[in-house]
């Protein structure tokens, strides 16, 4: 086992939970919890690769699939925002929703070839000893992609005024609508980029990380895993970018793994093929509520926990946050 | 200032009329404000002082009426464009984001920076600003961090920050301290020296006296009087025309008997929501049929002393109640030693907002009989109780199915005092029994307490009202800082020196820290 | 022009009913517009459904058997949800449910030959432990380290089914195939054609006894959440967890306590699909009866006997759901009517007013008396 390979593959699959990830950080921002990162990361996944597979352009079906990503997260904004729904209710709808959507929608689309984003090698960057090869040799064009958005996504959210008026529709709603910031124009906004960005996550799957269409099984989880690490990360994108790319290199190595026939002369030293390695696929579910946990108390702790309003409806006139 | 040539007009409101359904709120209004002047609005609460108010920050328009700002006629939609127009408001609730900075409160909602925040620059600016008013904020410092005092000051600020010539106070003294009072009417005062004008509303004689120029009283939504100066009015004029009868409200005392020691707290310290000490080795002892009153400013330590000694907080330190130790015990084990609790926040601690009146008022005895019949609940027996204390408190609501979260503040604490007063409770921790409460309600609620007093209970009475603790208590502590720096009989309790008490004026030395 | 939203003061209360069967019926029409997108014939869908799930006695069993698993997973979820527990994991707690239920039947413990009134007691406490233990660690850990439980059951529910894939695809598995052995009869929960000797009109009738224990956990609850002192602790908790503290309630002993009550109910279901219908333990045993169960309890509006009337209907939709083409109609449908039901909730909750001209301030001030505090009420 090339330990260069799996981390690479780890930092590929990694960008995958990063998009989720950073699009669910910046609409708990803004204060709207959005659960439905499952369902709207199957519908972009679904919805890029069908247009790959009829148009033969997967630029075209990334773009498709952040459009709708953006369109289903818009239900979401609508009955949360306006409607004042409950957001967990509404996000486990929007998972319900896009889940089963995605599989009429899929219906025929499996083992049928696409056309997938083409791979890049970045020529001095892929020279640099050890990074070198994993960060920067023969990765998916959405991969660099992802090195550019996490520290923009951090810009954005700590040192521009747009960013600042972000933090407080999420943290005092009433305090930015005094100030004249449209607390709804925002939210909107943001849960809907929230979605742009986990069509993209979808999309990526499906067009560049690990090409075809399997159903409900495409993402299997990993839109909940993305928001169990916006937690882990307490809703800041870089450490949502060690979280991604860590999980990333896990869900790798548990898949290379089996494959590894001896290790210092110890025949199949993971029992691959064999039963056990249903508890090695069990391994980033239990890390993800390890993670939680961590997150939770840490951030109990210092105070640095979730945006104030997050989960709760604005409603001009109504008291505390 | 009443000159012959009067400065000229900053705002003047004519005929302003605004209704909110089954209420007329302003009922054709003129107000006036004069270019430097200090303009008091003086009125009980729902007089329409605030409805005024907000329709010339332009967070309400009026149905009818007009305003002019500086001659010019103004409509505004929103605070924002209000705020354009170089009129700003300052809310009794501070508009803060607690996790960001002072400097990045300011800057909210602003066009300026553009793009990228210059934090730098930005605190300097703020800085200068502050000094200029004589306001002693740090622009770096978290919101949380910060006083209620100093948080007011940020949001002048914000308000000067934006050019504000006009800057609109609702009710600022209700949160303060008399010092911090003092100096906010120094800065308010530094204000007025450069042009700069000022509305202040209020429902306190005294101070409307001491800083206002001129004043205009409001009753039940008609001015009872417009721009009187103040250099001849006294408190009893202004009084008559706020409430249209004798003010002072006569409360029947009875003689103070006390009886033995219920509530006896000894060395109490706790920590506050943020980790921080808030009592701190507190000790002060509450006896049967004697009111015992908390005199401190908001986040002394107070409101985590009552939730120590109901259960609901961790401490160190010894606190008995009828000689037990109740230190640290889960809240229904104090509940079970007759200890009753009117929390501060009353809709969402005292009550459940979603759950029927019936449902809150057996809160405190659903675990015994006639309610409780084994692991059942014998739901006639809730429903008649329930229409007694309905009857017996004047509880106005159309059923008893209700939500309590449609019921009106008086209302709601009126249930809140009926089911804790009917647990005939050997002690009563009351915080904040009053706040926002109007006149008519609030009386209901002294006299509440009071009749408990009668019938030989202890009462701790936490409350920010220093005149409603005179009023009502035998005994008068004052917290500072967590300590206790002073405990007097209610009648030698000297205002003033009360005062300097509660904010660390204290005239003898305090008790080493342990 | 704007839209505002009003509290009613106090909705009628046909107005929720009818909302509740006014966003179904929406839905349906939403989802067959979908269906009809993707080149499928609607009508004839809804027509297949409605055949093939109560079209004759024989289907309505097969019905009825689809919706046991769903009445009791949607009791389990709708215990929870009315403290505000959002346990997303009855899925989980049901595959082990269902694993601990076959172990007592292949841990080899017990002799052949052993009598049912042995096998099934034991089997249907295992189930119950299993699925307790599988939602006491999420109530665990937010009781105690306030971790979120969405997470924390979601992430349960893929360890669950690795763990039982384990056990189907390893120890257990018959060889090779991801399914056990199947299970002794005696380890088989009574079904009605089991009597056909006796009254022939049941030959064929599969539903069996674990729609009993579907009713007798509805009725339990009802009398719990509805009449009993936990009843209303649950209540307090769920609507004011802040006012039950100060109730005196021990609001981490109850979550802990529901967490487990709530597992131990979709444990239950499991058994009584292992034992009551598919009568061994097999990679596939749930086709999202978990998931499902979410919407169940939302469309009952946490209310046990609503819950047995909806499972019913969502067990219809699944069973009619298998034969339909594309796969996901019946999951989509699902997603559908929670959507609609969360804007029929807005809508019972809430007047809409549509508004010309944008107001200065939208701010619903309400008349005095229907404030919701004091200080939150119209000042000044």
């Amino acid at each position: 086992m090339d330990l260069t390979l799996v981390l690479a593959a780890g930092v590929a699959a990694g960008t995958v939970l990063l998009f989720a990830a950073v699009g669910e950080i910046f609409a708990e921002r803004a204060g709207v919890l959005n659960l439905g990162v499952e369902g709207m990361m199957l519908m972009g996944a679904v919805a890029g690769f069908s247009t790959s597979v009829s148009t033969g352009n997967p630029w075209l079906g990334l773009i498709v699939a952040m459009v709708v990503g953006g369109l289903v997260a818009l239900l979401h904004a609508v009955v949360t925002i306006h409607l004042r729904a409950d957001q967990v209710v509404s996000g486990l709808a929007l998972t319900f929703l896009g889940t089963g959507l995605a599989r009429v929608l899929g219906e025929g689309l499996t083992n049928r070839p696409a056309a997938t984003l083409p791979h890049v090698t970045i020529p001095i960057l892929a020279e640099i000893p050890l990074a070198g090869p994993i960060l920067f040799r023969d990765q998916s064009v959405l991969v660099y992609l992802g090195f550019l958005l996490v520290p923009l996504a951090w810009f954005w959210i700590e040192r521009t005024r747009p960013g600042l008026h972000l933090r407080a529709v999420g943290e005092h709603p009433a305090a930015a609508d005094a100030q004249g910031i449209g607390v709804y124009r925002l939210r909107y906004a943001y849960v809907v980029l929230g979605g742009v960005l986990a069509g993209l996550a979808g999309a990526a799957i499906t067009l560049a990380i690990s090409p075809g269409w399997f159903g409900d099984q495409t993402v299997n989880g990993r839109g909940w895993i993305a928001v169990g690490l916006v937690i882990f990360a307490r809703w800041n994108p870089i450490r949502a970018a060690i979280g991604a790319y860590l999980f990333g290199a896990i869900f790798r190595f548990i898949i290379d793994v089996q494959g590894v026939h001896s290790i210092l002369g110890i025949e199949n030293p993971f029992l691959a093929g064999r039963s056990s390695t249903f508890f090695l696929e069990m391994l980033p579910y239990l890390f993800v509520v390890v993670v939680v946990i961590l997150g939770s108390r840490s951030a109990t702790r210092q105070r640095i926990g979730a945006p104030a309003a997050l989960g709760i409806p604005y409603v001009r006139g109504e008291r505390g946050v | 200032m009443t000159a012959v040539a009067a400065p000229p007009l900053a705002i003047e409101a004519r005929g302003i009329v605004k209704t909110f359904p089954g209420v007329v709120a302003n009922d054709r209004v003129d107000f006036d404000l004069r270019q430097g002047e200090v303009h008091a609005l003086l009125g009980e609460n729902g007089a329409g002082k605030s409805t005024l108010m907000n329709i010339l920050a332009g967070l309400d328009r009026p149905d009818a009426g007009e305003v002019l700002v500086d001659g010019t006629p103004v409509s505004f939609g929103s605070p924002r464009e209000a705020i354009a127009a170089g009129l700003g408001m300052v809310h009794q609730h501070f508009t803060l984001v607690p996790s960001q900075t002072v400097t990045e409160n300011i800057l909210l909602g602003l066009d300026r920076p553009r793009f990228l925040l210059r934090e730098r620059q930005s605190e300097a600016e703020v800085a200068a600003l502050a000094a200029r008013f004589g306001m002693r904020v740090d622009p770096r410092a978290r919101i949380w961090q910060l006083s209620v005092g100093e948080q007011q000051r940020v949001e002048i600020l914000k308000m000067l920050h934006r050019g504000a010539r006009i800057l609109i106070m609702d009710e600022p003294t209700a949160v303060l301290a008399p010092q911090e009072a003092d100096d906010l009417f120094a800065t308010l005062r530094s204000m007025t020296r450069e042009g700069r004008s000022v509305v202040f509303i209020s429902h306190k004689l005294g101070e409307v006296l001491a800083i206002a120029d001129r004043v205009t009283v409001m009753r039940r939504g008609v001015v009872t009087a417009a721009g009187l100066p103040t250099a001849g009015a006294t408190k009893a004029d202004l009084a008559r025309l706020m409430v249209g009868r004798s003010v002072l409200e006569s409360l029947d005392r009875t003689e103070f008997r006390p009886g033995p020691v219920v509530l006896s707290v000894d060395g109490v310290s706790a920590t506050n929501d943020r980790g921080l000490p808030a009592p701190r080795g507190v000790s002060l002892d509450v006896r049967a049929g004697e009111i015992v009153g908390i005199a401190a400013v908001a986040g002394n330590g107070q409101s985590e002393l009552a939730e120590v000694i109901t259960g609901l907080r961790p401490c160190s330190g010894s606190i008995r109640i009828g000689g037990t130790p109740v230190a640290n015990e889960s809240v229904g084990s104090v509940i079970a030693h007759r200890v009753a609790h009117v929390p501060e926040d009353r809709s969402a601690v005292g009550s459940a907002p979603n759950l029927s009146l019936t449902d809150n008022l057996i809160m405190k005895r659903y675990r015994e009989a006639p309610v409780a019949r084994g692991w059942l609940m014998d739901d006639a027996a809730a429903r008649g109780i329930a229409s007694r204390l309905k009857d017996d408190y004047a509880i106005s609501s159309p059923s008893i199915d209700t939500p309590v979260r449609l019921l009106s503040g008086g209302n709601l604490q009126r249930l809140i005092l009926a089911r804790e007063i009917e647990t005939k409770p050997g002690l009563l921790i009351a915080v904040q029994p009053t706040r926002g409460l109007d006149v008519g309600a609030i009386e209901a609620v002294h006299r509440l307490l009071l009749g408990l007093r009668e019938k030989g209970a202890a009462i701790l009475l936490i409350s920010e009202e220093l005149d409603e603790i005179l009023a009502l208590a035998d005994r008068v502590d004052v917290i500072y800082e967590g300590r206790v720096v002073g405990s007097f009989p209610a009648a030698d309790a000297d205002v003033h020196r009360i005062g300097l008490l509660m904010t660390g004026g204290a005239d003898e030395p305090e008790p080493a820290i342990p | 022009m704007r839209i505002r939203l009003e509290p009613r003061v106090d909705p009628a209360r046909w107005l929720s009913a009818a909302a509740t069967i006014g966003a179904v019926i929406v839905a349906l029409v939403i989802s067959g517009a979908i269906i009809a997108f993707v080149g499928g014939d609607p009508i004839l869908s809804y027509l297949h459904i409605l055949n093939a799930s109560f079209g004759s006695v024989g289907v309505l069993s097969d019905t009825l058997v689809t919706a046991t698993p769903l009445i009791l997973t949607g009791l389990a979820c709708a215990l929870a949800f009315r403290m505000r527990l959002w346990n997303i994991g009855a899925e989980g707690q049901f595959l082990l449910g269902a694993w601990g239920a076959s172990a007592v039947v292949l841990a080899g413990l017990l002799p052949p030959g052993t009598p049912a009134i042995v096998y099934l007691p034991l089997m249907a406490v295992a189930g119950m432990l299993a699925g307790a233990f599988w939602g006491l660690i999420p109530g665990l850990l937010r009781a105690r380290l306030g971790v979120n439980e969405i997470i924390s059951t979601l992430m349960l529910n893929y360890v669950a089914l690795f763990w039982l894939q384990f056990w189907v695809f390893g120890p257990w598995s018959e060889s090779g195939f991801q399914q056990t052995k199947a299970f002794p009869r005696e380890a088989w929960l009574p079904r009605l054609s089991d009597f056909s000797a006796a009254v022939p009109g049941l030959g064929g009738l599969t539903v069996h006894l674990g729609l009993v224990f579907g009713l007798i956990a509805a009725g339990i609850l009802w009398l719990i959440l509805e009449r009993s002192r936990w009843g209303y602790e649950i209540r307090l908790i769920g609507d004011s967890p802040r006012a039950a503290r100060y109730a005196g309630i021990d609001i981490a002993r109850n979550v802990i306590v529901v967490f487990a009550v709530s597992g131990a109910l979709a444990g239950l279901a499991g058994m009584s699909e292992v034992a009551g219908s598919v009568h061994r333990l097999q990679d596939r045993i749930s086709p999202g009866y978990g998931f499902t169960a979410i919407i169940i309890a939302y469309l009952a509006k946490f209310h046990p006997g609503r819950v047995v009337i909806a499972a019913i209907l969502f067990g219809a939709l699944i069973l009619a759901g298998r034969e339909i083409q594309p796969s996901g109609v019946p999951a989509m449908i699902q997603g559908i009517i929670l959507f609609a039901l969360i804007v029929a909730d807005t809508l019972v909750r809430y007047r809409l007013r549509f508004e010309g001209r944008a107001p200065a301030a939208p701010a619903p001030t309400p008349p005095p008396g229907a404030t919701a505090s004091g200080a939150g009420g119209p000042a000044g």
